[in-house]
């Protein structure tokens, strides 16, 4: 492209340019605009046919009026016939104008489409390049859905010019990510994995874009990319400053290139080829000693050249986490950065060190370096560094440091930033539990805590000493003192008085034979905070206080006053008045030993994840917590710090506030004393499996034991016995299995799958579902080596019937070790119904007969029929459900990463169609469908509406039936 | 992956905004605010890497941004990208600006948006000029040739 002097080009257009600068009020300006707008619109309307250059002309100003913020409404057609011009600057005007303006439910879309096809095949490089920007700088999913097949072939197709293939491979790269389902595997990856070796080192740079971004779903498909990308690697390392000419920047060659080749081997584990591998090796080492040759160059873009490969090179090391020596040599070149007076290049090194800690073989190394990192996290200026050295200091403790480590966090907590505090709070809290050697120091710990940054404690950390005091005997006096005397402070935090509420209520016996801290003390000490504090904390100081009776008796008299007081008796507050009145009367109706039994100790909380460690993993998102759940380091850490589990799980622990302290627990029913109150309160601790009702051994445990030794004549005994067992009648389907729920809750929003699967069995199924039918395949295979003869019997339990007809075969075949057998089910739904149809399956294995009932992945959502409409249909319908009944919501935490693609995935799949801008907010999802059943259709609408600072969603539906709201709503809740 | 470029003054006025993900206007303008008072209050020689704010991203994305004179030049990206890459690209695009303008300054992207340029087309990111292939190379060619096509609104032959 000629370059052009200026001067050149649309004078009419610099006119108005200038015109409109010269405005003096924003009047003058829409004034002239509007001026402008007429004149285009009747050129653009006039008979005389315009040439290309005043279209072009035209369609700039257009573009520059959108560009100063007004509406445009006309124009696109005469922009769309620039792209059929000849000439590149017309073209490229059109181009511009439709990647700006021309949004995608255009009539023009067809035109467009049109366009772009012709310049793809024009075989001119430059309209082909054109084209493929425009296509990226859209990149909506039409975009990709018109485009996507051809683009692979222009990429590797022998013939297209270099440029062309670099802007094929960004573009493809950009509709990838954009919607990945559009861009279709096939023969041409095996050759795009070969640009690697192109001539052209842009076309290798685009390449690897693309490449790293296309293994990470189908790495087989790419494997042989590593080979390639370090020769590549090798070629480019070893290379003189002066070899590459042009790809020499400040005298790095190709830094940016070397960056993306290390980071495409990061997406794979270490090379199995010796050779390859041992040429890898060469390259890092290359690059670690070139890290220690003087500048060549003062320039900082040298040394941030030189120093972005260096830092991948250390990513590729630490992800190999294989190669001891260099580990170490990685450690100690970071550890010299984390001197550097580039504040660039110490925030970068404290990065990375922190996924070096965690290494077995350098996290010894790491920690030589641990003055240097407590240093920074006192002098430097600048929060970003400082974080970061917080979150080494954290990957880097272990039982050695630990209390220095500790204390350092501690201190810097009292200037720590705000936005930072909870998350030094939840680490030094984490620290001080896992590497505890006393206990006296970990209570120690948190009091401080909490008297440094009690607004930042949040409820976990608190509910979580108590859970360790509660647990561990030999430190509870010592809490108690502790809580003691740090109450006796004129000022303390409410968290504090929580802390001390609770502990002294539990152990308060345990210091009251000194005269300093005998009952009465404790108790007014405690009571003298009370007026200060929100209702919570009364309520737990209420609990506190019966709790004293039982203690103390000779206290009675004074707590019974307190609360017979009016200001409890009569709060306005209804927990508090509700605990006043009934610990009153439970004070003076019980007796000594029913007290005794009601108020008896806590009992010690069962094991669990660390409530602390779970936030954590949630605000920092998985991984957060990694370099300590591994427990590689200090596998002996687990039992004597009890609690932590190693196994790093993403579930959280349920809330622990309602069962820790029974604040919304009931409390204990004066009338029947005894253990029933206490098991009230404690039956929310125990979220085990005692409080199921038992359902007798589980067909999974028989399997199991089942398992381990085949007995050696069990495949005769299959074989030689054909006597089938009886064949199970409708009435014999026993309960389902206890996680048929859960195994149900994976198909409500799709379709296909497997339903089960065990050592001996799997269950897979094929359905689909239309208006009210349903065809459903399901696929029994036999796991083990031996023939078996498998027996099924399914349909709608009891009452179901009138609602679900299921129609099938009972299967009752031989199936061969290996082999699988299929059943075919029609299914018709007649009315609405809540619970899913019954599946029994017998067989024998080694001899026993083996049942298990499953729930067939029939639901209610099943029948849907997606309906579109606008928003204005919608809300008017929203509005007409307005009866209580007919809503269903409900209000949840998010137990999976909140994306917005697989959320939408989901709900689509859940059956409803969505619909796009209806609701104002658009993080939202609203949709709509009718479900279709024989007997009558219900019309439903649903709302999500997503919360991703607080990971939480809102979930309302409305239908026309309650119980299919209601029943909608919690199918759904449990998909997120 | 670039998730945004934000260009603005010192006293937080856009100049320059690009989002590569689609958000309402509102949200835009909210991050760009964010964006603003996340950058304004840190000094000049201090890292020039920062943590998203809460709007965009999240903690998988890093601010890294730029301080000329009267403008900030922030770019967010994600994991995928290596800071001292992006750091650099900032100063190419700043530097082809700068050639584009001539001793560019923050009222060139005010007013000269009819200044006569050829706006960074194919024809010089094919020139294998170390320059032009660094943002090539971060695959952000496009990027910034579509902000300039934006911003410098109108091209000319």
């Amino acid at each position: 492209m000629p370059a052009v002097s200026k001067g050149d080009g649309m004078r009419g257009l610099a006119v108005f340019i200038s015109d409109i600068r010269n405005c003096k009020s924003k009047e003058a300006e829409i004034k002239r605009i509007n001026k402008e707008l007429a004149n285009i619109r009747s050129k653009f309307k006039g008979d005389k046919a315009l040439d290309g250059y005043s279209k072009k002309k035209y369609v700039c100003k257009l573009l520059f009026i959108f560009l100063l913020g007004h509406d445009i409404d006309f124009g696109h057609m005469e922009a769309v016939n620039l792209l059929s011009s000849n000439k590149y600057t017309e073209k490229q005007i059109g181009y511009l104008f439709i990647s700006v303006l021309v949004n995608s439910n255009s009539e023009l879309i067809r035109l467009i489409n049109n366009a772009i096809k012709n310049d793809l095949a024009s075989r001119n490089p430059t309209f082909m390049c054109l084209a493929l920007h425009c296509i990226a700088n859209v990149g909506s999913r039409e975009m990709g859905e018109a485009f996507a097949a051809d683009i692979p072939r222009i990429l590797v197709a022998g013939d297209s010019m270099d440029s062309v293939k670099q802007s094929a491979a960004l573009c493809l790269l950009r509709l990838y990510k954009a919607s990945p389902d559009l861009v279709p595997m096939g023969e041409w990856t095996a050759r795009v994995v070969h640009l690697l070796n192109d001539q052209h080192m842009g076309v290798v740079t685009a390449a690897v874009s693309l490449i790293t971004c296309l293994c990470k779903k189908n790495p087989d498909d790419f494997k042989t990319c590593i080979s390639l990308a370090v020769s590549r690697l090798s070629r480019i390392v070893s290379s003189a400053s002066t070899d590459l000419q042009d790809y020499t920047y400040y005298f790095v060659p190709a830094p940016w290139l070397s960056v993306k080749l290390l980071r495409l081997l990061q997406c794979y584990p270490p090379p199995e080829d010796a050779a390859v591998k041992g040429r890898l090796v060469e390259c890092l080492e290359t690059v670690l000693n070139k890290a220690q040759e003087p500048p060549k160059s003062k320039k900082v873009q040298h040394s941030n050249a030189k120093n972005a490969i260096l830092f991948e090179t250390i990513s590729l090391i630490i992800h190999y986490d294989s190669e001891p020596n260099l580990l170490v040599r990685a450690c100690n070149q970071l550890g010299q950065f984390l001197q550097h007076r580039e504040t660039n290049l110490r925030y970068l090194a404290l990065e990375s060190m922190c996924t070096l800690a965690s290494s077995e073989f350098s996290h010894e190394a790491v920690k030589t370096h641990i003055d240097t990192v407590i240093n920074a996290l006192k002098t430097e200026r600048d929060v970003s560094v400082r974080q970061r050295a917080a979150d080494l200091l954290y990957a880097m403790c272990d039982r050695s440091n630990a209390k220095q480590i500790v204390s350092e966090m501690l201190r810097y907590l009292e200037t720590a930033d705000y936005a930072i505090r909870e998350e030094i709070v939840l680490k030094v809290a984490i620290l001080a539990e896992k590497y505890a050697v006393d206990y006296s120091w970990y209570v120690d710990t948190i009091l401080n805590l909490i008297r440094i940054a009690g607004d930042y404690v949040s409820e976990e950390v608190w509910y979580r000493v108590l859970q360790i005091v509660t647990n561990r005997d030999d430190v509870q006096g010592y809490a108690a003192k502790t809580v003691f005397e740090a109450l006796q402070a004129p000022a303390c935090h409410e968290n504090m008085v929580k802390v001390g509420g609770y502990i002294l209520g539990e152990f308060g016996n345990l210091i009251a034979g000194d005269p300093r801290s005998s009952p009465p003390v404790q108790f007014s000490l405690l009571h003298s905070k009370f007026h200060l504090c929100s209702v919570a904390t009364r309520a737990l100081l209420l609990s506190t206080y019966i709790k004293f009776i039982n203690l103390f008796p000779e206290t009675k008299a004074t707590i019974q006053a307190v609360l017979r007081a009016g200001s409890q008796l009569r709060n306005a507050d209804v927990e508090l008045q509700q605990r006043a009145v009934e610990y009153l009367t439970l004070s003076s109706v019980a007796s000594t030993d029913v007290l005794a039994t009601v108020l008896e100790e806590m009992p010690p909380f069962p094991e669990r994840e660390s409530s602390i460690l779970a936030k954590l993993k949630r605000k920092k998102g998985p991984g957060a917590g990694s370099a300590l759940d591994d427990g590689r380091r200090d596998p002996s850490s687990n039992d004597i710090n009890g609690g932590v589990e190693p196994t790093p799980s993403t579930v959280s622990t349920p809330s622990p506030s309602a069962d820790l302290l029974g604040l919304r627990a009931a409390p204990p029913p004066a009338a029947p004393p005894a253990s029933a109150g206490a098991g009230n309160l404690l039956v929310d601790v125990f979220d085990g499996p005692a409080a199921q009702p038992s359902l007798g051994p589980t067909p999974e445990e028989a399997f199991l034991s089942e398992l381990e030794p085949p007995a050696p004549e069990s495949p005769m005994a299959l074989l030689a016995d054909p006597a089938p067992a009886a064949d199970p009648g409708p009435e014999d389907i026993g309960p389902p299995i206890p996680e048929a729920d859960e195994l149900l809750n994976k198909f409500v929003c799709k379709n296909n799958g497997v339903l089960f699967e065990n050592q001996l069995l799997q269950i897979g199924v094929k359905s689909e579902f239309r208006q009210n039918l349903g065809r459903m395949y399901l696929f029994y295979g036999n796991k083990t080596s031996y023939s078996s003869r498998i027996l099924t019997h399914c349909g709608p339990p009891g009452d179901l019937q009138t609602h679900l007809a299921v129609q099938t075969k009972r299967v009752a075949a031989q199936v061969d070790g290996g082999a699988q057998v299929q059943q075919v089910l029609n299914i018709e739904c007649l009315r609405d119904f809540l619970t899913p149809p019954l599946l029994s399956v017998r067989f024998r294995y080694g001899g026993t007969p083996q049942a298990l009932t499953l729930k067939l992945p029939v639901t209610i959502n099943k029948f849907f029929q997606p309906t579109e409409m606008a928003a204005q249909d919608f809300f008017q319908r929203w509005k007409q459900l307005s009866l209580p009944q007919q809503e269903a919501q409900k209000i949840f935490k998010a137990n999976h990463p909140m994306d917005a693609e697989v959320t939408k995935a989901k709900l689509l799949g859940f059956g409803s169609a969505l619909l796009d801008n209806v609701d104002p907010n658009p993080e939202n999802f609203v949709g709509a469908g009718i479900i279709q059943t024989k007997a009558l259709q219900v019309g439903c609408l649903l709302r999500l509406e997503p919360n991703a600072q607080a990971q939480m969603y809102r979930l309302t539906l409305r239908t026309s039936k309650e119980p299919v709201s209601r029943h909608l709503c919690e199918l759904l809740a449990q998909q997120f | 992956m670039i998730q945004a470029i934000l260009v603005f003054n010192n006293h937080g006025k856009p100049r320059l905004v690009r989002f590569y993900q689609r958000f309402p206007e509102e949200i835009q303008q909210q991050i760009v605010r964010e964006t603003f008072h996340l950058v304004l209050k840190r000094d000049d020689n201090i890292c020039n890497f920062l943590e998203g704010g809460s709007l965009i991203g999240g903690s998988d994305y890093k601010l890294i941004y730029r301080h000329y004179a009267t403008l900030y030049f922030v770019f967010c990206v994600d994991s995928s990208e290596s800071e001292l890459g992006i750091l650099d690209l900032i100063q190419v695009f700043v530097e082809t600006l700068d050639k584009c303008f001539e001793n560019v300054c923050e009222l060139d992207l005010i007013f000269h948006m009819d200044k006569k340029f050829p706006a960074l087309p194919e024809g010089k990111i094919q020139g294998a000029n170390a320059r032009e292939l660094q943002m090539s190379e971060v695959h952000s060619a496009q990027i910034c040739r579509h902000i300039f096509l934006l911003d410098s609104a109108l091209l000319t032959e």
